[in-house]
C-alpha cells in the first residue's frame, strides 16, 4: 500500500503531502510565537519599568547574519539536489549545519554572560547593574553586597562590541550596598524581572527550534541522505520541507532581535 | 440481491493478500494504521471519560451530603490518597477542588475531544474520502502516543504529595502559580506542574493530529470527490482541525510561561505586591494574571467548538441515513460549520466580562458572541427540517442523534444570557454557567459520541451491537442527563455559586433550592447505572455480536461503506471513485432508495436499479 502524492504533486492542489503538512505546522508555530509575542506586548504595555541595553546588540546582530546566511545555504543545498548534484548538496547542507551550531554557540556565550551579570534594585527604586566583587556564596551570606557597577556607556554599541573580545580594564570601583537597602537582587536569570523572563523564554524556545532543525538537517546530511540513491526527488522534497522550517526559524529571530534587543 | 454486492466475495479477495507479516506489537501497539489508531484513541478516551465521570459521581455526594463520609468509596479514597485527603472517608475541600479541576480537564481534553475528533476522525475520515490511510501514518502514531503519555501523567498526578491540580480546569493564576509549592511539595511532581506537563503533551499530540487530518482531507480525496461532495462529518473534522491547529498553540505558550513561573520563579502572571500565605511573595512581580486568562480562553472557547463540531458532523451523517433523504440543505450545513469555526476564534473574552475590560471591548465580544448563534440556529434548522416528511428509521444511532438536537438547542439558548454583559454580571460564577456549558459538553457531546459508536461499530468490528441493550442505554441516559443539568440552571438563578464545597448548604438564599442537589446527585448515580448496558453491549458484541452480513448494513451512501467489513490494511479492495453527492437517498426514478457515492450510473442502470421511465 502506498500513500498517494507522497512524492508527486496532486494535480488540483499542485502540492505534495508533506508540503501541505509543513505549512500547516508552521501556521501552528506562528500561533505559538504569537502567544509569546502577545504576552510580551501585554506585559510591556502594563509595566511600570522596562529595562533597556541589557543585551549585547552586536552579538544579536551577528546571529542575524549567521541565520540569514544559513537560509541562503539551505536554498543552495535544496537547489543542488534538484540539479542532482549530491556532493554540492552535502557541502551546502554542511555549511547550514555549521551556521546553526555557530548561532547556538553565540547564544550560549550570551546566556553565560547573563548568568554572571547582576542587578540590584534598591528600596528607593533605583537599579544598579554590574558584576559581583565577591563570590556568590559570600554574596548570599553577607549583609553587604559588593558590586562593580557597569560603566555609563555600557549600552553603547562600540562598548558592547569591544567587551566581546576583551575584559574592559576600566576603573575597578566597588560599590558596597547594605542588604537592608535592597528590595530585590539577583543575577540575570529569568526570575530577575519580567523582561528577562520574556527574553529567556522566547529565545529559549527559539533555540530549541534551532536544535530541532539541526537534528533534522543532520539526519538528512547523514543517514537520511541515502534516499538519494533510490529516490532523489523524494529526498529533494524532504529537504525542501526541512528548509521551510529552517526559514521560519530564521524569520522568528528576525522578529525577536529588534523586539528584545533594540526597543 | 445485496449479498451479490458483497465486497468480500472470494473472487475479490486475491487483491487484498498481504504476504508481509506485521509483528503483534507493530500491529496493535505501535500501529501506523489509521483504523487501529482510531480504536486506540476511542478506547483510551472512553476509559478516561469513565474515570472523569466517576470523579463527578463522588463530588455529587459531597454536594448533597456535605461533610458526611462517602459510602463504599470513602475508605478506598482514604487508603489510596491518604487520610489528609479523605479523613474517615470524608472528602476534604482540597480533594473536592482537585476532583473538580481534573473532572473538567480530563473530560474535555482527554476524553471527549480525543474521542470525537481523533477517535472518529482517525477511523472515519480516510474511509469517507477514499484514502488508503492518513497522509502521515507515523505522525499519526506519534500523535496518539503523545496523547497517551499526557493521560498517564494526569493520572499519576493524583498520587503525588498534595494530589492532582486544584486550580480549576482553567488553571487561573495567580492561584495556579503558587498551588502546591514550597515545603512538603516536589517542584515537578506536584499536581499543578504535572497538569502543565500533561497538557503540553496533549497539545502537541493534538497539533500533529490536526496537521494530519487537514493534509489528508486536502490531498487524499479520491477521484470525483470535490469539496461540495464531502460528507458533513469530513467537513466538521476539517473545521475542527483548523481550530486545534490555530487555537491550541497560544495555550501551549501560556503553559510554558506558567511552568517558568512555577519552576524558575518568573513573574509572567504575578503582579507586584502579591501576598501568599500571609507573606510577600519572593518574586520580582511585574506580571499580569489577566494575561493568563486571555491566552487560556483564546483556546478555551474554541475548545468548546472543537468538541461540538464533530458531533454536528456525526449527527448530520446519521440523520441523512435514517431519514432516507438528503440533508435539507447541505450547503447551509457546511457554511454554518465554517462560520461557527471562524466565529469561535473571535469571542474568547466573553468569559472575562468581569475583569473590567471596558465597554468598547466588551461590546465587540457581545456582538460576535450573539452572531455565532446565527449559524448554530441555521445548522439546527437544517437538521430539524430534514425530519420533515422523512421516512425515519428509529434505530439506536438515530435515537441518540435525535436526542442530540434538543440538548444542543438548550445548550445554545442558555448561552445567550451569558453572552451579554448585563445578565452575565448576575449569572457569572453560578450554577447557571455550569448547567449551560454542560448541556453542550455532556448531553450533546456524549449523545453524539454514543450515536457515532452505534453507527460505525458494525463497520469497525464486523459485528452488530444489540438493539435492546442500546435502547436500555438510551432512555435512562437522556432522562438522567436532564435530571442532572436542568436543575443547575434553576440553582444558578437562585445565585448558588459554582465552586461551593457544600453545595450551598451554608448560604441563606440557597435553602429553597438545596433539595435540587439531591435530584442532581441521584440522577448522576442513576446515569452511572444507565451506562452498564452500554458497557456490556460494547464488549459482548465485540466478542459475540451478530455478524454483519452486508458491507453496507445501514444502506448508506458514503464511501466508508464501500470497504470490506471490517476494512483491511489499505481499506479499499480496488480504486474507488465518487460519482455523486454524499446523500442521494430516495431519488425519483430509482428502485433502490439509496445511491452510493461510489456506484457509477452505468452500473446502476445495468443492474436494473434504474426503473423504466415513461418515454
Amino acid at each position: 500500500m502506498e500513500i498517494p502524492y507522497t512524492v508527486t504533486a496532486r494535480p488540483d492542489t499542485g502540492l505534495y503531502n508533506a508540503k501541505v503538512g509543513i505549512w500547516l505546522f508552521l501556521a501552528s508555530e506562528v500561533m505559538l510565537f504569537g502567544g509569546l509575542f502577545s504576552a510580551y506586548i501585554f506585559l510591556r504595555l502594563g509595566a511600570s519599568h522596562w529595562p533597556h541595553h541589557i543585551l549585547n546588540v552586536p552579538m544579536g546582530l551577528f546571529n542575524i547574519m549567521v541565520l540569514i546566511s544559513s537560509s541562503i545555504t539551505m536554498v543552495l543545498a535544496w537547489a543542488s539536489l534538484k540539479m542532482r548534484e549530491f556532493a554540492k548538496y552535502r557541502q551546502w547542507l554542511g555549511v547550514t549545519l555549521f551556521c546553526g551550531v555557530l548561532f547556538l554557540s553565540v547564544k550560549s556565550v550570551e546566556y553565560k554572560d547573563k548568568f554572571h551579570h547582576y542587578g540590584v534594585i534598591l528600596k528607593t527604586g533605583q537599579e544598579i547593574t554590574g558584576h559581583l566583587a565577591m563570590s556568590e556564596e559570600e554574596a548570599v551570606r553577607s549583609d553587604v553586597l559588593k558590586i562593580k557597577p557597569d560603566p555609563e556607556n555600557a549600552g553603547d554599541f562600540i562598548y558592547q562590541l569591544k567587551s566581546i573580545f576583551s575584559k574592559p580594564e576600566a576603573e575597578e570601583k566597588v560599590l558596597e550596598i547594605p542588604k537592608s537597602e535592597i528590595r530585590w537582587w539577583s543575577n540575570f536569570v529569568p526570575k530577575y524581572n519580567t523582561y528577562l523572563a520574556t527574553y529567556f523564554t522566547m529565545t529559549g524556545i527559539h533555540a530549541l527550534h534551532i536544535l530541532g532543525g539541526l537534528l533534522v538537517l543532520g539526519y538528512f546530511w547523514g543517514p537520511g541522505a541515502s534516499l538519494y540513491r533510490t529516490n532523489p526527488e523524494h529526498l529533494a522534497n524532504r529537504v525542501e520541507v526541512a528548509g521551510l522550517f529552517w526559514h521560519f526559524v530564521d524569520l522568528v529571530w528576525i522578529f525577536l532581535f529588534p523586539t528584545l534587543y533594540l526597543f | 440481491m445485496d449479498s451479490e454486492m458483497s465486497m468480500t466475495s472470494p473472487a475479490a479477495h486475491g487483491l487484498h493478500e498481504e504476504h508481509e507479516e506485521i509483528p503483534w506489537i507493530r500491529k496493535y501497539v505501535f500501529s501506523t494504521d489509521h483504523k487501529m489508531i482510531g480504536y486506540q484513541y476511542m478506547v483510551t478516551s472512553l476509559f478516561v471519560a469513565l474515570f472523569a465521570f466517576f470523579l463527578m459521581v463522588l463530588m455529587r455526594w459531597q454536594l448533597s451530603f456535605p461533610g458526611k463520609p462517602i459510602p463504599v468509596f470513602g475508605p478506598v479514597l482514604e487508603k489510596l490518597l491518604g487520610s489528609s485527603m479523605a479523613p474517615g472517608g470524608v472528602m476534604t475541600p482540597q480533594l473536592y477542588n482537585s476532583f473538580g479541576a481534573m473532572h473538567g480537564t480530563m473530560m474535555i481534553f482527554m476524553a471527549l475531544v480525543p474521542a470525537l475528533f481523533a477517535g472518529f476522525g482517525n477511523f472515519v475520515v480516510p474511509l469517507q474520502i477514499g484514502a488508503p490511510d492518513m497522509a502521515f501514518p507515523r505522525l499519526n502514531m506519534a500523535s496518539f502516543w503523545l496523547f497517551f503519555v499526557g493521560v498517564v501523567i494526569m493520572m499519576v498526578s493524583f498520587f503525588v504529595p498534595g494530589g492532582a491540580a486544584k486550580s480549576g480546569w482553567t488553571s487561573y493564576t495567580p492561584l495556579a502559580d503558587f498551588a502546591d509549592m514550597g515545603p512538603g511539595f516536589h517542584p515537578i511532581f506536584n499536581g499543578q506542574t504535572l497538569w502543565l506537563i500533561g497538557m503540553a503533551f496533549n497539545i502537541t499530540g493534538s497539533l500533529l493530529g490536526s496537521v494530519n487530518i487537514i493534509t489528508t482531507i486536502i490531498q487524499l480525496r479520491t477521484k470525483g470527490l470535490s469539496w461540495m461532495r464531502l460528507p458533513v462529518f469530513v467537513w466538521s473534522e476539517l473545521v475542527t482541525a483548523f481550530l486545534l491547529l490555530l487555537a491550541f498553540p497560544p495555550l501551549e505558550s501560556a503553559a510554558i510561561m506558567q511552568l517558568m513561573d512555577r519552576l524558575f520563579g518568573t513573574s509572567f502572571f504575578s503582579p507586584e505586591g502579591l501576598i501568599v500565605n500571609g507573606k510577600h511573595a519572593d518574586i520580582s512581580g511585574g506580571g499580569s494574571s489577566i494575561l493568563w486568562q486571555h491566552l487560556f480562553w483564546f483556546l478555551g472557547h474554541p475548545e468548546v467548538y472543537v468538541q461540538i463540531l464533530p458531533t454536528m458532523g456525526i449527527v448530520g451523517e446519521i440523520f441523512a441515513n435514517n431519514t432516507r433523504k438528503p440533508l435539507w440543505s447541505y450547503k447551509v450545513f457546511v457554511y454554518s460549520l465554517l462560520a461557527i469555526g471562524f466565529l469561535s476564534m473571535v469571542v474568547w473574552a466573553h468569559h472575562m466580562y468581569m475583569t473590567g475590560m471596558g465597554q468598547a471591548v466588551t461590546s465587540f465580544f457581545q456582538i460576535f458572541t450573539t452572531i455565532i448563534s446565527i449559524p448554530s440556529v441555521l445548522l439546527g434548522t437544517v437538521l430539524l427540517l430534514s425530519l420533515w416528511g422523512a421516512s425515519i428509521r428509529f434505530n439506536v444511532p438515530m435515537l441518540f442523534a435525535l436526542a442530540w438536537l434538543p440538548m444542543f438547542g438548550i445548550g445554545g439558548l442558555t448561552g445567550l444570557p451569558l453572552g451579554w454583559t448585563a445578565s452575565d454580571v448576575v449569572l457569572h460564577d453560578t450554577y447557571y454557567v455550569i448547567g449551560h456549558f454542560h448541556y453542550m459538553m455532556a448531553p450533546a457531546s456524549l449523545l453524539a459520541l454514543f450515536a457515532g459508536i452505534y453507527y460505525w461499530f458494525p463497520k469497525a468490528t464486523g459485528r452488530t451491537m444489540n438493539e435492546f441493550l442500546g435502547k436500555l442505554h438510551f432512555w435512562p441516559t437522556v432522562i438522567f442527563f436532564n435530571g442532572i443539568f436542568f436543575p443547575m440552571l434553576v440553582q444558578g438563578f437562585a445565585g448558588v455559586h459554582r465552586r461551593w464545597y457544600d453545595g450551598g448548604a451554608g448560604w441563606q438564599m440557597a435553602q429553597n433550592v438545596l433539595w435540587l442537589n439531591n435530584v442532581m446527585s441521584f440522577s448522576a448515580w442513576a446515569l452511572a447505572v444507565a451506562q452498564i448496558p452500554f458497557i456490556i453491549n460494547f464488549f459482548w458484541s465485540l466478542w459475540a455480536g451478530k455478524k454483519v452480513t452486508d458491507d453496507n448494513p445501514w444502506q448508506a451512501t458514503t464511501l466508508e461503506w464501500a470497504t470490506p467489513t471490517p476494512p483491511g490494511h489499505g481499506n479499499f479492495l480496488h480504486p474507488v471513485a465518487v460519482y455523486r453527492d454524499p446523500y442521494e437517498y430516495s431519488v425519483p426514478g430509482y428502485k433502490q432508495d439509496y445511491l452510493p457515492q461510489w456506484e457509477p450510473e452505468e452500473r446502476l442502470k445495468k443492474e436494473g436499479k434504474l426503473s423504466q421511465l415513461p418515454s
